[in-house]
């Protein structure tokens, strides 16, 4: 009580967000039917949560169930809502956080893989080196002709990144990428 | 109808050929649904065409689809099913939003079935189009396009299911002109449900156990109870004033549980938060043990988080996992139904604890020398109508009446929360989470179709009001005798409240300079209108009011600077709240201007 009659400058409490971010690696399984990556990301967006990467495809066709690979970054708090928020969209079947089950089981991370494919174009000593880098990182070539290459590259994403940053001066025209594809390891499902 | 018969005849339209319009109304009956709000247009001919050839759905005519939206919410909360609203595409749709975010921030079931232009159209901007699944889909808990008229009905069944079930909340079904013509089969409803949705409705045995000892041991306790207690249903209700009973625990309650424990209850402490009591936010901020059931630890309810009643132990029952750990940190969640959860309590209780209820006659004491303080008092004058007057006489005049409450949003809304005493559930419907100004007189609409004997009264402002008065309309139409209970001020009082309090005083906006005259424009619409300037005279007016079997307008003129209080300021805890004796309307804009001419 006898609070000063003082503006206090806004209708809400704005305080400051002092904890850290974490990474974090989602799995959610989602009935397949139209609209549902639409209500996962806006859920991420609505909210104002971050989304680092994106994998989804139908992994049981039978079941028309598709799992959403999320890479995510957030306070502690931010990730337990997070999750929270995406149980209870309806097609949502279950959300996973790789990342505590690593933990857990006493590892650093789970499993986690990307796939790329690198187009380079260049002549002489670029194509050469191009190439040779290629195999030092074991890159596929799936298409090519005098001017230029398409590599195929799969591994973590750290890898990815690095094949991406050699080839850059070395006549670099585009790249796509999958997003991260991930599970733990062991024998347990998700 | 009764239930052999729909049953008969759900087996009877069985995977019978219907038209999509045909499913629709069907699948409507088989959901128990006997009122529909809504408002057509090209997108929904086929229902309605429908609708007009049959007796079983009666279907009121608003006159602005946001109207529909609040009257099947209003509808929802008295009568605990599902509110219905149809309403066509494009335009339709859009002005449907506002009502479907209410009822997403408020958990009120609502069903809303929206006409879409031709599957063969729909992305070639046809006329009345628009993205209605894609517009609703933050502010519904679920919604589907429906394509195929074979996936119609079952569709329609889920989303009775969803909304219904678990958190409850407004769903949309978008159903496009072809598949309201075409034919195909019709499915009947069916137990169940997909298997991705499984709200859980128990409560963990072990978290019971742990809430229980935490209790038993309490000297401070306090129960903190929610809108979601009376979501549960009536006899979630009796089991919290059952709890109440046995433990001897003060309890308080949200804007939206007003009425699952009794405010003429011994042990009811009034509404917390903002603008609660004295009593109950010192309760909450001094206790050992709080009891949330079904509330969500709202800002407007938790005031400055940090200080938000530190010396707690926390149990927190709510049917939504998202909304633990939300905004307070909580030492023992329980996820389920309010209703379960209390009857396990219950049962635990008087199992288990010893109701030694003497252990807290210290805190029953320091309780009420809070209580003392007398946190609602206003200053009485006799040449105006103060706006808690207004509101005491209204509620002392209906007390032996079956009456339901809406209200708008603003200074009336908090009156109304402190000033009318609510004993019974459903009773008390007004816009918490949202705060939509125009919510109470399509919302006492809604009351009043659902209970046509009762007294529905929309306590409301004079600026709100006029957000949705067209619904005035409606009401005259529908024979649905509405009271409108206008506590009229000339400014949008919570407005200029916080221009006062904040942005000093510079009452930017705040005030109506052109007025309608409300006893002409209730005369108007075919409704009667009254209108009372004196306190001497209220009482008769408010008698007359309720004696007339029509809408009526009551434009009550109120003292036109009376501010809102107690209150707790932005940016402070529960222990440092404003109480209306330090400030007093001179106080609050003499020292705002003080500190506001030093900040200019």
């Amino acid at each position: 009580m006898n609070a000063q009659l003082q503006p206090t400058g806004s209708a809400y409490f704005i305080t400051k967000e002092t904890e850290s971010n974490e990474r974090r690696t989602l799995a959610v399984l989602v009935d397949n039917e139209p609209g549902v990556l639409a209500r996962v990301i806006g859920l991420f967006s609505g909210r104002g949560y971050n989304i680092d990467s994106l994998t989804v495809s139908e992994t049981e066709h039978e079941k028309h169930l598709s799992r959403i690979t999320i890479v995510t970054s957030g306070t502690a708090h931010i990730l337990e809502q997070l999750k929270h928020q995406l149980e209870r969209i309806v097609p949502v079947h279950r959300v996973v956080d790789l990342s505590i089950i690593a933990d857990q089981r006493g590892h650093d991370r789970p499993m986690e893989r990307e796939l790329a494919l690198v187009k380079v174009r260049g002549r002489g000593d670029n194509r050469v080196e191009a190439l040779r880098l290629a195999e030092a990182f074991r890159a596929q070539v799936i298409d090519a002709n005098t001017e230029h290459f398409i590599f195929e590259i799969t591994g973590r994403v750290s890898k990815i990144e690095q094949f991406i940053a050699i080839m850059t001066p070395l006549g670099l025209v585009e790249v796509c990428r999958t997003g991260v594809a991930a599970m733990n390891r062991g024998p347990e499902g998700m | 109808m009764n239930k052999a018969e729909s049953e008969r005849a759900a087996d009877a339209s069985a995977h019978q050929e219907m038209t999509g319009a045909e499913i629709v109304v069907q699948a409507l009956r088989d959901n128990g649904v006997e009122h529909i709000f809504g408002y057509p247009g090209g997108a929904v001919l086929p229902i309605y065409d429908e609708l007009f050839q049959q007796d079983n759905v009666r279907h009121i005519l608003v006159r602005h689809e946001q109207g529909a939206g609040h009257a099947a919410e209003g509808y929802a909360r008295s009568t605990g099913k599902a509110g219905v609203m149809l309403v066509t595409s494009g335009p339709g749709a859009t002005n449907a939003v506002t009502p479907l975010q209410d009822a997403l921030m408020d958990s009120i079931p609502l069903v809303c079935i929206t006409g879409q232009v031709p599957t063969t159209l729909i992305g070639s901007d046809a006329f009345q189009e628009c993205d209605t699944v894609g517009i609703t889909r933050p502010c519904t808990k679920h919604n589907w396009l429906v394509k195929d008229v074979n996936e119609l009905a079952a569709t329609i069944h889920e989303a009775f299911h969803v909304a219904t079930t678990g958190r409850p909340g407004p769903v949309v079904v978008d159903i496009p002109k072809d598949v309201q013509f075409a034919k195909g089969s019709y499915t009947p409803r069916q137990t169940a449900p997909r298997t991705s949705y499984q709200p859980q409705v128990q409560g963990e045995m072990e978290q019971v156990k742990a809430a229980i000892a935490l209790m038993a041991q309490a000297k401070k306790p306090v129960i903190y109870s929610g809108g979601g207690v009376i979501s549960a249903g009536t006899e979630a209700c009796h089991l919290l004033r059952e709890l109440v009973d046995l433990t001897g625990f003060p309890i308080t309650s949200t804007l939206m549980g007003l009425g699952a424990y009794p405010a003429s209850g011994a042990n009811w402490l009034g509404m917390l938060g903002m603008h609660g009591t004295y009593e109950a936010n010192m309760a909450m901020h001094d206790c050992d043990v709080m009891v949330c059931i079904g509330a969500r630890f709202d800002d407007r309810i938790t005031g400055r988080l940090d200080a938000f009643s530190p010396h707690s132990r926390k149990i927190h029952i709510d049917i939504d996992p998202s909304s633990i750990n939300k905004n307070v940190r909580v030492d023992v969640p329980i996820i389920g139904d309010a209703g379960r959860i209390l009857e396990d309590m219950v049962r635990l209780w008087r199992a288990t604890a010893k109701a030694d209820k003497s252990a807290l006659k210290p805190w029953w004491t320091q309780i009420d020398i809070w209580r003392a303080r007398d946190s609602l008092a206003y200053r009485p004058n006799d040449d105006v109508i103060m706006p808690q007057y207004a509101i005491q006489r209204l509620y002392a005049l209906t007390r032996d009446r079956d009456v339901y409450i809406t209200t708008e949003v603003g200074q009336h809304q908090m009156w109304a929360a402190q000033h009318f005493g609510f004993d019974a559930p459903n009773h008390w419907m007004t816009s918490g989470g949202l705060g939509t100004m125009g919510y109470g007189l399509p919302a006492a609409l809604g009351v009043q179709i659902a209970h046509p004997e009762a007294l529905v009264i929309d306590i409301a402002g004079d600026a709100s009001v006029q957000m949705t008065i067209q619904e005035m309309s409606a009401a005259v139409q529908h024979n649905a005798p509405i009271k409108i209970f206008i506590l009229n001020n000339q400014y949008m009082g919570m407005v200029r409240q916080w221009q006062q309090l904040l942005h000093g005083n510079r009452l930017s906006h705040s005030y109506t300079e052109a007025m309608p005259d409300f006893v002409k424009l209730a005369e108007a619409y075919g409704g009667h209108g009254i209108r009372c300037d004196k306190p001497g005279e209220l009482d008769d007016a408010i008698r007359e009011m309720i004696s007339i079997d029509k809408p009526v307008i009551f434009d009550c003129r109120v003292a036109a600077l009376a501010n809102c209080f107690p209150m707790i300021p932005s940016g402070k805890a529960h222990n440092e709240m404003l109480l209306p004796d330090e400030a007093s309307d001179e106080a609050v804009a003499n020292a705002i201007d003080e500190k506001g001419r030093q900040l200019v």
